[in-house]
């Protein structure tokens, strides 16, 4: 499965809006869109919801991607929450560099629920950038603790 | 907090998630996850027998939380979440593990999606054991209705309503309701005559005591939530008296001004001041300001020098009205696409090259040439007519990629109404094929080629230019392999449907989204075609997508019914999933005031954050910007989604 004897398998969580990316990764599964098992999704139900501190949490247990969809600029089922959350993932890849991280391991992609096709490619193109990244720098097995002053 | 008793239900699908899915391995793993006190796994856990399942483990194992692992929770958790709370359940303790659409549909690897179906699952069950038990928010709501676009769609929607006892308005941009169907002469596959079918229920509409008609009319802006929304209309001034206005015409005639008639789609012209038709609802001249000399100053004014009844009213102002209703429905309907984008085919430069629209005005006996088939660029009755389906349609490289549904009925029908009007003269139709589906359709299309003598040509034209005083069409007859040049005296593109313009800039407004051609979004293809995701707001009719009269009728009435279901009730239901501030950890910063869309928020008298459930919608993203961790979505919280990502990384 995903120890990681074989060769390097990222794993990705991503943090989907429900009304639109959510609803597009539905689609793609309706349409039988075949795309890497890698991403594990949760629902939130507006990108506006993901913090800084979901993401900086996913890669501290582990996580060698962190994904955001969220619906397209201007189509927020909840008016503005995907400005906010443009904001705040610039924010995070900037925190991200200033400790070593590659900023491209957080991704954030407009996904509309008609666009079904988009989140396949979306979760195709991201799992390979991750891989092509390799494994993250966080000495993490899966839950255990950044070192100290790490 | 009480010791968690979660149960895991894992659902088959059939074959759907199994097939992909060791659901066996995914239970059993559950089983051994911290908090899970009852695994069990089913072929259709949605069935009857299932859900008895699902009520029996909660009675009988005491659980304290669900978790089902099946399909996406757009499907199936209102299902479960019943039958939770027929076990005695509340139902925000229940949750859906969207194994199918995100997992077994799209893998093939059984080992990967099986590991991947475990994650997924736990991360609901630790979402579970943070949820509390809520009630949902019970709103008073008002009782009227919204109906924008007062097309065959618009009008059958507010009957119904209207019917049922509920207050509409129904707001229409044009003078007068009708929509395109006023301007068809006859319809298939029946040939009733158009007008005949549509302007008793025009006129119906505009005498029911329940509807309020707003003609020139537009929606600025809508607020509020379902069952109470606020909606702002301008209604653009007409300057004309509607109740004193006696349609005697007198100030047409004397109008020095004139423009594109819109209703006979540029075949003739219309003074400034106009009545679309002479059917139009409200019977009233319209005073057009940008064809006029002018208002303001008035340079003119011999419309109401002529103006017997005095209805002409030049200090008329555009109105603002602000409403109140509890359900919106869209019913902005469609567009032809526009001409001047088919470059191929003249680009709208060659004058006897005309859409379908057009065609219709020229056949109908009202029309521009009183129902006589009469060249645009001459007047001379029309021999040869070539008809070009898909014009725009079907063409993912060059216009719209998508089939515009009617196009192959209403050609049969105009090359058999030309027929009828030209006896000896020619029809042609280029097809690529004929999509006939629907009751007497392909009858009425063998009808066209059998009895009627109109010649199918199976091929896609290339190009059309104009000769002389003729059009050539240089096509090919794929059927026979053979290129095709013919010269026509008039060719009728069937144009593809494109939502109405109109239509992007109202889906912002409403909040509701469009798809990718900028159709209204349903909330589901299949089995929710008429409401939108937002709640309270519903789509009809041909701005959801391409559709011929009956197809509209019945999404008017889809929607009407759906609107009425909401109108009914005594009190509406909102989700309980709303923000709550920790007032002891609040620190009055007021950061999430300015974060709300919806002006939920705001610093109470003590200083601290208060959030107004009912306006709340649940989105938090007030949550990811408190600074203290004060502000937490119900069911969602910072503490939950951790645990989550968690168990969303760990081995399997």
């Amino acid at each position: 499965m995903s120890d990681r004897t074989g060769p390097f398998e990222p794993k990705i969580v991503a943090f989907l809006c429900r009304w639109c990316s959510y609803a597009g990764a539905d689609l793609a599964g309706v349409s039988r869109m075949e795309y890497p098992p890698n991403v594990v999704p949760m629902r939130v139900n507006c990108s506006g919801r993901v913090d800084v501190e979901m993401v900086l949490a996913a890669i501290e247990k582990g996580a060698d991607g962190v994904l955001i969809g969220g619906c397209h600029p201007g189509d927020c089922h909840y008016v503005s929450g995907n400005y906010k959350t443009r904001r705040r993932v610039a924010l995070i890849k900037r925190a991200l560099s200033e400790i070593g991280i590659d900023p491209r391991r957080v991704h954030l992609e407009w996904i509309s629920a008609s666009e079904g096709h988009k989140f396949q490619q979306t979760i195709t193109q991201f799992t390979q950038r991750i891989r092509d990244l390799g494994p993250s720098p966080v000495p993490a097995a899966a839950g255990a603790k950044v070192g100290g002053n790490g | 907090m009480p010791t968690p008793k979660i149960g895991v239900f894992v659902c088959h699908c059939g074959l759907n998630i199994e097939r992909t899915v060791d659901t066996g391995a995914v239970a059993e793993a559950l089983s051994e996850h911290p908090g899970v006190t009852y695994v069990s796994d089913y072929d259709y856990m949605c069935s009857d027998p299932g859900q008895r399942k699902v009520i029996d483990a909660i009675t009988e194992h005491r659980l304290t939380g669900v978790v089902v692992a099946a399909c996406s929770p757009a499907m199936h958790e209102p299902t479960f979440r019943r039958a939770a709370e027929e076990a005695g359940l509340n139902a925000y303790l229940v949750e859906m593990a969207n194994i199918r659409e995100h997992c077994s549909w799209v893998h093939h690897d059984r080992k990967e999606a099986t590991a991947k179906a475990i994650r997924i699952t736990k991360t609901l069950v630790e979402k579970v054991k943070g949820n509390h038990p809520l009630d949902p928010v019970q709103i008073d709501h008002v009782d009227k209705c919204l109906v924008i676009g007062g097309g065959i769609t618009g009008i059958q929607a507010a009957l119904d309503v209207a019917e049922s006892g509920f207050q509409v308005i129904l707001v229409e941009k044009e003078p007068s309701i009708g929509g395109h169907m006023a301007q068809l002469s006859e319809t298939f596959p029946t040939l009733d005559c158009s007008s005949c079918i549509l302007t008793p229920k025009m006129v119906e509409a505009s005498r029911h005591p329940n509807i309020e008609l707003l003609t020139y009319s537009e929606v600025l802006d809508v607020s509020g939530y379902v069952g109470n929304y606020t909606v702002r209309i301008r209604k653009n001034p007409t300057y004309v008296d509607p109740d004193k206005c006696n349609l005697c015409g007198e100030c047409e005639k004397v109008c020095p001004e004139s423009t594109a008639s819109e209703f006979e789609r540029g075949l003739t012209e219309r003074k400034a001041i106009y009545i679309p038709f002479q059917q139009a609802i409200p019977s009233s001249y319209t005073l057009d300001e940008s064809t006029c000399l002018g208002l303001r100053p008035l340079r003119c004014s011999e419309c109401a020098k002529v103006c017997e009844p005095g209805a002409i009213d030049f200090d008329m102002q555009p109105e603002i009205i602000e409403e109140e209703v509890a359900a919106i429905i869209v019913a902005t309907g469609f567009e032809l696409y526009p001409i001047f984008n088919l470059g191929e085919y003249g680009a709208g430069d060659v004058p006897d090259v005309i859409d379908g629209l057009q065609f219709e005005r020229l056949l109908s006996a009202s029309g521009p040439t009183g129902g006589e088939v009469r060249r645009p660029s001459d007047g001379r009755i029309a021999k040869r007519v070539v008809f070009v389906q898909c014009a725009g349609s079907r063409d993912p490289e060059n216009h719209n990629p998508y089939c515009s549904k009617i196009c192959c009925m209403y050609t049969a029908k105009h090359a058999l109404l030309y027929r009828h009007a030209v006896p000896d003269g020619e029809a042609i139709v280029f097809y690529i094929d004929i999509r006939a589906g629907g009751k007497g359709y392909e009858e009425f299309v063998q009808r066209a080629t059998e009895e009627e003598r109109i010649e199918y040509l199976r091929g896609k034209v290339a190009r059309i230019t104009r000769d002389g005083d003729h059009v050539v069409v240089w096509g090919v007859d794929t059927l026979s392999g053979k290129r095709v040049e013919l010269e026509a005296d008039l060719v009728v593109l069937a144009m593809s449907m494109d939502p109405h313009p109109s239509t992007a800039g109202l889906t912002k407004a409403l909040k509701i989204s469009c798809g990718g051609e900028g159709f209204l979004k349903e909330a589901h293809p299949k089995l929710r075609p008429v409401e939108s995701l937002t709640a309270g707001v519903f789509v009809a009719g041909a701005g959801q997508g391409p559709k011929d009269i009956p197809e509209s009728v019945a999404q008017g009435s889809g929607a009407a019914a759906k609107a009425i279901g909401l109108l009914a009730k005594e009190k509406l239901i909102h989700s309980p999933e709303v923000v709550s501030i920790d007032e002891d950890i609040c620190g009055g910063c007021g950061v999430c005031v300015g974060m709300c869309p919806y002006t939920a928020l705001s610093l109470n008298g003590a200083g601290v954050a208060e959030c107004n459930e009912v306006l709340c919608e649940g989105c938090g993203t007030c949550v990811s910007a408190c600074p203290t961790g004060a502000a937490q979505l119900m069911n969602m919280t910072d503490t939950q989604i951790r645990e989550m990502i968690k168990v969303a990384l760990v081995d399997v």
